[in-house]
């Protein structure tokens, strides 16, 4: 299995001009981000969480979680670009190039990891802006490990997708019934001790879940699960994920 | 060697049978056409010949390479303009052909030079930093021939390379096939829905129909195959005593006479003409008016399956809609 690097940096370097170029995509996939740190962060100010140790506040709490939100949407939409590409052609373009298909899916990866990270490093900084306060440089190293694992898992998630649709049809069936259940089950917005046991049993199948509270671990030093089970759960779903997604990426035809 | 070869092809989508056994063989250096109307097939099997498709049954070489088995190095040795638009709208006329240049792994230098030169080859230089989303139909179809090209293929697929182009847009592209063909020395695969068009420009030309070739040859050994030309004659005086000589000529076919205009059906009808004013003015009738009238692949057509190929493609739209519903595809 041969790996084209040139072709996997010229597929990078594509996402990076669209995504320069595509401003106003920018600002309107981070206004809601925004719009909910801005809102409830400000509105549940004062509300404390429980297991939360003292200090950190809601914002703290809900930082991580909208910056787990943030690259869930990311990373599901960057992956399921592919579906983008065979609605305006490009992607037989992309298919009838003589390079191997793992180097089409490294390079479709790289490119929407790369978007999700900047995305999520935007919001980062709009907490920051929101009062969000970190301990420490080295936490936000860590936070950057479990942002990437978000990124992997999600495109992973949205290949798949891509690769079994033939068009746009199921993509607001997609969001609405997969990817917006797999944030609110995350916990993202609200303690999982508080949810019943039947969704909170669904919570734990969810990889956000993991993501998020990786994310608060690393960020504000506390979460409900030990971080380094976050981190192995992660790591797992990730590899799986990005698996599944090249596997089914590779079968799929070019038309 | 053949730049392809054929046998059996066939492609099936949930039962619907798109591309029904076909067989042929392209020589190097051809101009082939495709030619049927939409829904015939035509697309389907350069799908297939291009690694798009794989093929339900039957098999392919392109340039000497199974489309099966050696998808890469088919890959390697084509390029393919398809039919709807394969361009990233959101990059510029350069950047998508320095796109394609990297996936064919041209080297930097190399790149820059190629990409120029096919740039100006469809006259597109001034226009290389423009998105292509601000291009015209035509520009952009100029770019794809275009970009076919950079890696220098050995055989090029152009999939409706005029569709729903103005006519003088149109006339440059032909010219243009025509130059790559000839000067390049690049094998074509064209296929088109235009009877003029394949008529213009292809070497030989399979009729397709229902996934199957009714017929295989040069567009003009196909017009043949028809019975030949209609030569008509406005004439001035004894008519009767022209018309009993010609009655004698056995490469006439059939005659008709009608308000002082004599239509004759013959073969080679232009090599003929100067031999009936001949014939005429020993027969003291004068002619004041000579028009030959070829048949075109039209007739041809229509000929081989019993429509028009409009007619065909109004039936053929009502069976591609079951297909793509059963398909799932637009």
């Amino acid at each position: 299995m041969t790996i084209h690097w040139t072709a996997v940096y010229v597929l990078w370097r594509r996402d990076m001009t669209r995504y320069v170029r595509a401003k106003s995509r920018i600002i309107g996939s981070l206004a809601m981000p925004v719009f909910f740190l801005a809102f409830l962060g400000l509105g549940f100010r004062r509300m404390a969480v429980p297991g939360m140790d003292g200090g950190t506040g809601y914002i703290g709490f809900l930082a991580p979680g909208i910056i787990g939100m943030t690259l869930l949407f990311s990373s599901s939409m960057q992956g399921m670009s592919v579906l983008w590409d065979k609605e305006f052609g490009f992607l037989k373009e992309i298919m009838v190039a003589p390079v191997s298909r793992v180097s089409l899916v490294l390079g479709r990866i790289a490119g929407g990891t790369t978007t999700s990270m900047l995305q999520g490093i935007l919001i980062f900084g709009a907490s920051l802006a929101l009062g969000f306060r970190l301990p420490g440089a080295g936490a936000l190293l860590f936070g950057f490990v479990f942002m990437l694992l978000i990124a992997f898992t999600f495109i992973g998630l949205g290949l798949i997708f891509a690769s079994r649709m033939k068009d746009m049809q199921g993509f607001g069936i997609i969001m609405n019934f997969i990817i917006f259940p797999f944030f609110f089950l995350s916990g993202a917005l609200t303690p999982l001790e508080n949810f019943p046991w039947v969704i909170r049993a669904l919570s734990y199948a969810d990889p956000l879940t993991y993501g998020v509270d990786g994310l608060r671990a690393a960020l504000i030093g506390t979460s409900s699960l030990p971080v380094l089970v976050d981190l192995a759960v992660m790591i797992g779903f990730a590899m799986i994920m990005l698996f599944l997604g090249a596997y089914f990426f590779e079968k799929s035809e070019g038309v | 060697m053949d730049a392809i070869r054929v046998e059996n092809l066939e492609k099936t989508f949930n039962g619907f049978t798109a591309v029904d056994h076909i067989s042929f063989t392209v020589g190097e250096g051809e101009l082939f056409g495709l030619l049927g109307p939409n829904g015939a097939g035509k697309t389907t099997t350069i799908n297939m010949l291009s690694t798009l498709l794989r093929p339900t049954s039957g098999s392919a070489t392109v340039a000497g390479f199974d489309v099966a088995r050696d998808r890469d190095d088919v890959r390697k040795s084509i390029g393919v303009v398809f039919q709807e638009p394969a361009l990233d709208g959101k990059l510029t006329g350069r950047e998508n052909l320095e796109f394609h240049t990297m996936m064919y792994g041209i080297g930097k230098a190399e790149r820059r030079r190629r990409i120029d030169e096919v740039l100006s080859l469809v006259e597109l230089e001034d226009k290389a930093a423009t998105l292509v989303e601000k291009y015209s139909g035509g520009m952009k179809r100029r770019l794809e021939i275009a970009r076919g090209l950079t890696h220098r293929p050995k055989v090029l697929f152009l999939d409706e390379p005029t569709l729903g182009l103005d006519a003088q847009t149109r006339r440059h592209i032909w010219e243009y096939i025509r130059k790559l063909n000839k000067d390049g020395g690049v094998t074509i695969i064209l296929t088109t829905h235009y009877m003029e068009e394949a008529d213009f420009l292809c070497g030989r030309t399979a009729i397709m129909d229902h996934g199957k070739f009714v017929a295989l040859d040069t567009p003009a050994r196909l017009k043949d195959t028809l019975g030949g030309d209609v030569v008509s004659l406005e004439l001035e005086g004894d008519a009767a005593a022209f018309l009993d000589a010609l009655g004698r000529q056995d490469w006439i076919k059939r005659s008709k006479f009608h308000e002082d205009v004599l239509m004759l059906t013959m073969e080679k009808g232009e090599r003929r003409i100067p031999e009936l004013v001949m014939l005429a003015q020993q027969m003291g009738v004068t002619v004041n008016c000579v028009h030959l009238r070829k048949p075109s692949l039209e007739d041809v057509f229509l000929h081989f399956t019993g429509r028009t190929i409009r007619e065909q493609e109004a039936n053929l739209s009502e069976r591609n809609r079951a297909m793509m519903m059963a398909h799932g595809r637009r």
